[in-house]
């Protein structure tokens, strides 16, 4: 091994110096500009990761299960669009024809066993399966609006909400405060105060509440937010006053009226005005906006969470064809992330049982 | 077979390669930890993460042939027996893992049951089946090859800028994209 024939003067100790400094420099600049990009030198920063641990603060861990919308049943069908969706975006599912869906009816919370209630937000996700491979993932809920505008309101809302230790009940000072905080919640809290309760899944419209863009064949963009509005005519909810009511009834009326008959909804898609607001869903568009019927959901069969692959789906509504894109609301980029925490944490833990078991879906 | 205009350098191809896939996947390692802490960006920055880590894939495979089929330049005499050594396990390193990171993500997205969306209505294949223990490992694996990625290419860095402003053997020249001429790079070996 030749040894280097260039003879270079040795450094001084100062540029010696300098320059281990100014590699020093170098590499602790790249790994600093690093663990600030990941959130390390910011512990306090709201992150997905803890808003998935304020749902685990909340409901209790729960392993293999959805850190929120735990408890709920599965369910598969389809899609009949009528073609009336064509004009409106250039995804593939609008075409005139029939996408087999599966999907999940659910209750909002993070506690797997909780009683059924009549005013537990309900949730209804769906998967659409394109004929090409796409998907349209969407997860809805029976609120008109959504009771915060951003991720950081509604982690606070989270806790606020909590039932406090010696009273069982939230305390209201904490909600009181979250509403001064977020005045924009006031007006929403009080929509979702007094909505029409219905009896059930079955009867019950599931709303988009955030705004997507439609993008049709010629390029055109719509704002929009979209509905499934029950075939099955509404009824009021009527626990209320009638006593104690099985822990699963609004479970058990969901599986009975499927396997009576196929339950439809009709997907209803809102179009915006200008300047109507698509970056918040705690407001409500105006009811005269126009309203378009692009098809039917029909839902024929259910199964419990132990044993349907719609368990393992994460209901990300950011999975979205071509033809439908997110829209500015901060709700849609964060439901997003932190359904992927709530996914990966759940999917890597051995699964709890379900408390609508294989027994009572099969009934 | 070397195709460089000089021994010293690598040949064109591999330092255009080098400093392509370096800002590509330095991007992408920055991409990565925003992505998984933001929630107001995290969507945006999914969508970009997606086509890029399939585009690093692409180069890493045809980086990989290229390796193969040039000759490489003489280490400079100024490398130790152990510093050739290292050097060799941390290009051996980098190549695994700039292969390795897409495709554990992209099984990691089959194993989850996602669509593995790149443009518009273009989308890839799964190329492992749904399973929910495998999308959590394949997670976790993506996340540590990521770190030791991260930790591979800051050794990588100081250590060429060792040899460059310490040892002044201008280590650097061989990547340079420039060329340079052999009378006036380094490693001398006669």
């Amino acid at each position: 091994m030749g040894s280097a024939t260039r003879t270079l003067p040795p450094l001084s100790r100062a540029s010696l110096i300098l320059r281990l400094m100014a590699i020093g420099a170098v590499i602790i600049g790249v790994a600093g500009l690093f663990a600030y990009a990941a959130g390390w030198l910011t512990p306090h920063a709201l992150t997905p990761a803890r808003i998935a641990d304020t749902f685990e603060l909340v409901g209790g861990l729960h392993h293999g299960v959805r850190r929120n919308h735990a408890k709920g049943v599965c369910v598969s069908g389809r899609f009949d669009s009528n073609g009336q969706g064509v004009a409106l975006s250039k995804a593939s599912i609008f075409q005139p024809g029939r996408t087999p869906v599966i999907g999940r009816f659910s209750l909002s919370g993070g506690q797997p066993y909780a009683a059924d209630a009549p005013d537990t937000v309900r949730g209804m996700a769906i998967l659409f399966k394109l004929q090409d491979g796409e998907e349209w993932r969407t997860a809805m809920i029976n609120l008109p609006v959504f009771p915060v505008r951003t991720p950081q309101a509604f982690n606070e809302q989270l806790l606020a909400t909590r039932p406090d230790r010696t009273t069982g009940k939230p305390d209201p000072a904490k909600i009181t405060a979250l509403v001064a905080r977020y005045p924009e919640s006031a007006p929403a809290m009080q929509l979702i105060r007094s909505r029409p309760i219905s009896s059930d899944f079955a009867n019950s419209t599931f709303n988009s509440l955030n705004a997507f863009r439609f993008i049709n064949a010629v390029g055109a963009r719509l704002w929009v937010r979209w509905s499934m509005v029950p075939a099955q005519p509404f009824a009021p909810t009527s626990t209320s006053d009638s006593g104690p009511t099985a822990k699963n009834y609004l479970f058990d009326a969901l599986i009975a009226s499927i396997h009576r008959r196929p339950l439809e909804w009709r997907l209803v898609v809102a179009i915006a005005q200008p300047h109507d607001p698509t970056d918040d869903a705690t407001i409500p568009w105006p009811p005269d906006r126009q309203h378009v019927d692009v098809g039917t959901l029909t839902i024929d069969r259910v199964e419990s969470d132990d044993t349907s692959p719609a368990r393992d789906i994460n209901f990300d509504p950011l999975i979205l064809p071509n033809g439908i894109a997110a829209s500015a609301d901060p709700l849609l980029s964060g439901r997003s992330a932190i359904y992927s925490q709530s996914f990966t944490r759940r999917e890597g833990e051995a699964k709890e049982r379900s408390a609508v078991s294989p027994a009572e879906t099969a009934r | 077979m070397n195709m460089g205009s000089n021994s010293t350098q690598f040949a064109l191809a591999s330092r255009i390669l080098h400093w392509l896939m370096a800002a590509l996947l330095l991007s992408m390692l920055f991409i990565g930890v925003t992505m998984v802490s933001s929630l107001g960006n995290y969507h945006r920055l999914v969508a970009i993460h997606r086509p890029l880590g399939i585009t690093i894939l692409i180069l890493a495979v045809i980086r990989l042939v290229n390796r193969m089929f040039t000759t490489l330049p003489p280490f400079p005499p100024t490398l130790s027996r152990r510093e050739r050594w290292v050097a060799t396990a941390s290009e051996r390193m980098l190549y695994t893992l700039m292969l390795a990171l897409p495709l554990v993500g992209w099984g990691m997205l089959s194993a989850g049951h996602y669509p593995i969306v790149m443009f518009g209505s273009w989308h890839l294949p799964a190329i492992v089946p749904a399973n929910p223990a495998l999308h959590a490992v394949l997670r976790k694996a993506h996340t540590i090859f990521a770190y030791l990625l991260f930790v591979t290419f800051l050794a990588h860095v100081g250590a060429v800028l060792f040899h460059t402003l310490i040892v002044r053997d201008r280590l650097l020249h061989r990547m340079a994209l420039w060329s340079i001429r052999s009378d006036r790079a380094t490693a001398r070996t006669d």
